[in-house]
C-alpha cells in the first residue's frame, strides 16, 4: 500500500485556519447584525391602532354608505347590496390619507391624486394597487375590525366583503 | 523690618507658568524646538506647512468644502443645546417647540440657525461635489476621497430627513409620510425594512424616537468620522488638484507660501463673514412651522422636503418602482462609479476639462432645460401609457415605457455628441452628467414651484390654496 497523500496539497496547515478564523469572524459579525436587528424591531402593542377595534352596530352603517372611523384608522364601507368591508384610510402610493370625496363618491387622494372606488379599488394611477384592508367581524350585531392585519390586494374578490 | 530683597531668578509664579503652557510668546531658538512647535500645531496637522500660492485664488475652490465644514460645526453645536429643550414624544415634541418658539432664551435664534445651516449644507455639498466634478479633481489618486465624499452627502441627506420630522408638525408629518413611504418599494423586503424604520405601520410615536436617535447620535458620529478622513485624505493625496503644467515651464517651481498665515488668514476671513451671512439671514427669515401634526388630515397638496421634490416629480411620471428605487439607484451608482471611468489625468484642475468640454457644457444645460419642462407638460396632458395600454402591467405601461422614452433620445445624443464633437470619454461624461443633472434640478424647481393641488401643474403666482 502507498502512503495517500494529504487531501489537498495546496491548502496548508497556515492557509487552513486563516480560513477557519475568517469563517468564524464572518459568522460572530452576522451574529451581532442580527442581534441589533432583532433588537430595533418595532414593539407592537399600540394601544388603540393595531388592536380590535368596534366600529358600531350593523344599523348604525345605512347601505351604500362610507364611515370615516378615525381612531381606527380606517373606513367603513357598506355596499348596496348590505355587505361589509373595512378600507384603510392610507393611500397605497405614498401614504397620504385619503379623504371620501362624497359627491365624487370616490377616495380622492390629496397628494398624487390617486382616485379609488367605494370598495378601493384603483380608478385613476399613481396607486399601484387597490386600498389595504382590514379585516372584518361581526359579532352579536356589532361590527369589529382587527387593525393588526393589514390585507394587501391586487384586485376584488367576493372574499373580501362581509355579510351579517 | 527690612523688606525681602528681591531674587535674582524667581520662580515663575503659577499664573506665569499657565500662560506660558497656553500662549508661549517666546519662538523655540534652537530647530528642533520650532520643529516641535510645527509638528504640535493643530492647524498644521490638517494642512500641509506650505501650500502653491495658486491654489489660494478661492474661485478655485469658492471655498465649498470649508464652508461645509464651518456649517457642520454650526450645526453639532446649535444641535447639542437644542436637545435641552427637546422631548421626542408625540405630542411633547410640538409644545417643546412652540416653548423654544417663545419662552426660551434666544431659542428661535438657536433653532433657525440650525433650520438654515441645515438646509444651506444641501446646497453646499451639492455645490462642492459639482466643483470637485467639474474640475476632474476625482481622478486618481483621489478616487477613495470622492467615495468618502459621496457617503457624506448621503448621510448629511440622511440627518436632514431625520431632523425633518422632529418638529412633529402638519409639513413635518406628512414629508416624512411621503419620503418614508418610498421604501416600501424596494423588492421584496421594503415592508418589513419600512415597518423597520417608521416602528410600525405609519409614521408615529415609535418613528420619532427612532428618527431622533439616529439623528443626534448614529448619523452625526459617523459623519464626524467620515468629515475627519475626508480633511486628512485631501492632504494625503497631495492637497488641491492644479492644472497640468505645459512642458516649457514644467522645470520653473511654483511658488510656494507658508500656509500660517496665508493659507489660514483667508480660511479665517470666510468662515467670519459666513458665520455673519448666516447670523443675520437667521434673524430675519424664521423657519416654518405649521400646525401640530394630525394623521387624519394630510394636506393638499402634500410635498417631501425640498430636496426631495425632485424625486416626488420623478414619482408623478414613472412606477414608484421606478421612479423611487431604479433610478435613484442608478444615479447614486453612476457617481459613485465615475472616479474609475473617467480616468484621464491630462485635465485635471482645469474646469469643464477643455473649450470643447466648456461649450459640451453648455449645450447640457442648454437641452436639459428645454426638453425637461416639455417633456413634464407632455406626460401631465398627453402621454397616458396606463390608459393606451390598460391590459398591460403597470411595471411596463408605467415602468419600461416612460423610460425607455427618456433614455432613448439621450443615447441619441450621445452618439451624436461623439460623432459631431469628436468628444473623448471624459467630455461625453461630463456632457451626460451636466445634462441629467440639470434635469434633476429643473423637476426640482418644478416640483417645489409649479405643483399644486392634487399636484397638478400651476404657476407659481396662481396656485390656490384649499383648506
Amino acid at each position: 500500500m502507498t502512503q495517500t497523500a494529504s487531501p489537498d496539497p495546496n491548502l496548508s496547515r497556515r492557509d487552513f485556519l486563516k480560513i477557519a478564523w475568517a469563517f468564524l469572524g464572518g459568522v460572530a459579525l452576522l451574529e451581532t447584525a442580527g442581534v441589533f436587528i432583532a433588537y430595533l424591531q418595532p414593539r407592537l402593542a399600540e394601544g388603540e391602532f393595531g388592536s380590535i377595534i368596534t366600529a358600531g352596530l350593523v344599523d348604525d352603517f345605512p347601505a351604500n354608505s362610507v364611515t370615516h372611523i378615525t381612531n381606527g384608522r380606517f373606513y367603513i364601507v357598506r355596499l348596496g347590496d348590505g355587505g361589509f368591508v373595512s378600507v384603510y384610510h392610507r393611500c397605497t402610493h405614498l401614504g397620504c390619507t385619503v379623504p371620501w370625496d362624497s359627491t365624487a363618491q370616490k377616495f380622492i387622494c390629496p397628494c398624487h391624486n390617486s382616485q379609488f372606488d367605494q370598495q378601493g379599488l384603483v380608478e385613476n394611477p399613481p396607486a399601484p394597487r387597490p386600498l389595504d384592508l382590514f379585516p372584518v367581524a361581526i359579532e352579536n350585531g356589532e361590527v369589529k375590525v382587527d387593525t393588526g392585519t393589514i390585507l394587501q390586494r391586487q384586485s376584488y374578490e367576493t372574499a373580501q366583503v362581509v355579510y351579517p | 523690618m527690612t523688606e525681602p530683597t528681591p531674587q535674582p531668578n524667581p520662580e515663575p509664579s503659577m499664573i506665569d507658568r499657565m500662560r506660558e503652557r497656553l500662549v508661549p510668546d517666546a519662538m523655540p531658538s534652537d530647530d528642533r524646538g520650532r520643529m516641535r512647535m510645527v509638528m504640535d500645531s493643530l492647524v498644521l496637522h490638517i494642512h500641509p506647512a506650505k501650500v502653491e500660492a495658486s491654489t489660494l485664488k478661492w474661485t478655485y475652490t469658492w471655498g465649498l468644502g470649508g464652508l461645509a465644514g464651518l456649517l457642520m460645526t454650526i450645526l453639532g453645536l446649535t444641535g447639542i443645546v437644542l436637545i435641552n429643550n427637546y422631548t421626542p414624544a408625540a405630542p411633547q415634541a410640538y409644545l417643546d417647540i412652540l416653548e423654544l418658539n417663545s419662552n426660551v432664551w434666544f431659542g428661535e435664534l438657536i433653532r433657525n440657525l440650525h433650520h438654515w445651516s441645515a438646509n444651506l449644507l444641501i446646497v453646499v455639498s451639492v455645490l462642492h461635489l459639482i466643483r470637485v466634478f467639474v474640475t476632474g479633481a476625482y481622478r486618481p489618486p483621489r478616487e477613495l476621497n470622492w467615495l468618502i465624499g459621496v457617503a457624506m452627502l448621503l448621510l448629511v441627506i440622511g440627518a436632514n430627513f431625520t431632523g425633518y420630522l422632529l418638529p412633529w408638525d402638519q409639513l413635518a408629518y406628512w414629508a416624512i409620510t411621503v419620503g418614508t413611504s418610498i421604501i416600501s418599494y424596494v423588492p421584496l423586503i421594503g415592508n418589513w425594512l419600512s415597518r423597520l424604520i417608521l416602528g410600525g405601520p405609519e409614521v408615529g410615536a415609535n418613528t420619532l424616537l427612532n428618527f431622533y436617535s439616529m439623528h443626534i447620535s448614529f448619523i452625526p458620529l459617523l459623519i464626524f468620522g467620515l468629515m475627519s478622513y475626508h480633511f486628512w485624505r485631501v492632504r494625503k493625496d497631495g492637497g488641491l488638484t492644479l492644472p497640468k503644467k505645459a512642458e516649457s515651464d514644467s522645470q520653473v517651481k511654483p511658488e510656494r507660501v507658508t500656509t500660517i498665515p496665508h493659507l489660514i488668514r483667508r480660511e479665517f476671513i470666510f468662515a467670519i463673514v459666513w458665520i455673519a451671512i448666516i447670523l443675520v439671514f437667521a434673524m430675519l427669515v424664521p423657519a416654518p412651522l405649521e400646525g401640530i401634526a394630525n394623521p387624519d388630515i394630510s394636506p393638499n397638496p402634500a410635498k417631501a422636503p425640498w430636496y426631495f421634490m425632485g424625486l416626488q416629480e420623478l414619482l408623478l411620471h414613472f412606477h414608484p418602482l421606478f421612479g423611487a428605487i431604479i433610478l435613484p439607484g442608478l444615479a447614486i451608482l453612476a457617481v459613485f462609479l465615475l472616479p474609475f471611468f473617467d480616468i484621464n489625468l491630462t485635465s485635471v484642475g482645469v474646469y469643464f476639462r477643455s473649450q470643447r468640454g466648456r461649450s459640451l457644457t453648455l449645450l447640457g444645460i442648454g437641452l436639459a432645460l428645454i426638453a425637461t419642462p416639455i417633456w413634464v407638460v407632455l406626460d401631465e396632458y398627453v402621454l397616458n401609457w396606463n390608459a393606451w395600454l390598460p391590459t398591460w402591467d403597470m411595471l411596463i405601461s408605467n415602468g419600461l415605457i416612460p423610460l425607455a422614452v427618456v433614455l432613448l433620445p439621450l443615447i441619441f445624443l450621445d452618439e451624436w455628441i461623439y460623432k459631431t464633437f469628436r468628444a473623448d470619454t471624459e467630455e461625453r461624461v461630463l456632457f451626460i452628467a451636466t445634462f441629467l443633472f440639470t434635469a434633476f434640478i429643473v423637476l426640482t424647481i418644478i416640483g417645489i414651484f409649479f405643483r399644486g393641488p392634487g399636484m397638478s401643474l400651476y404657476w407659481p403666482w396662481a396656485i390656490p390654496t384649499i383648506h
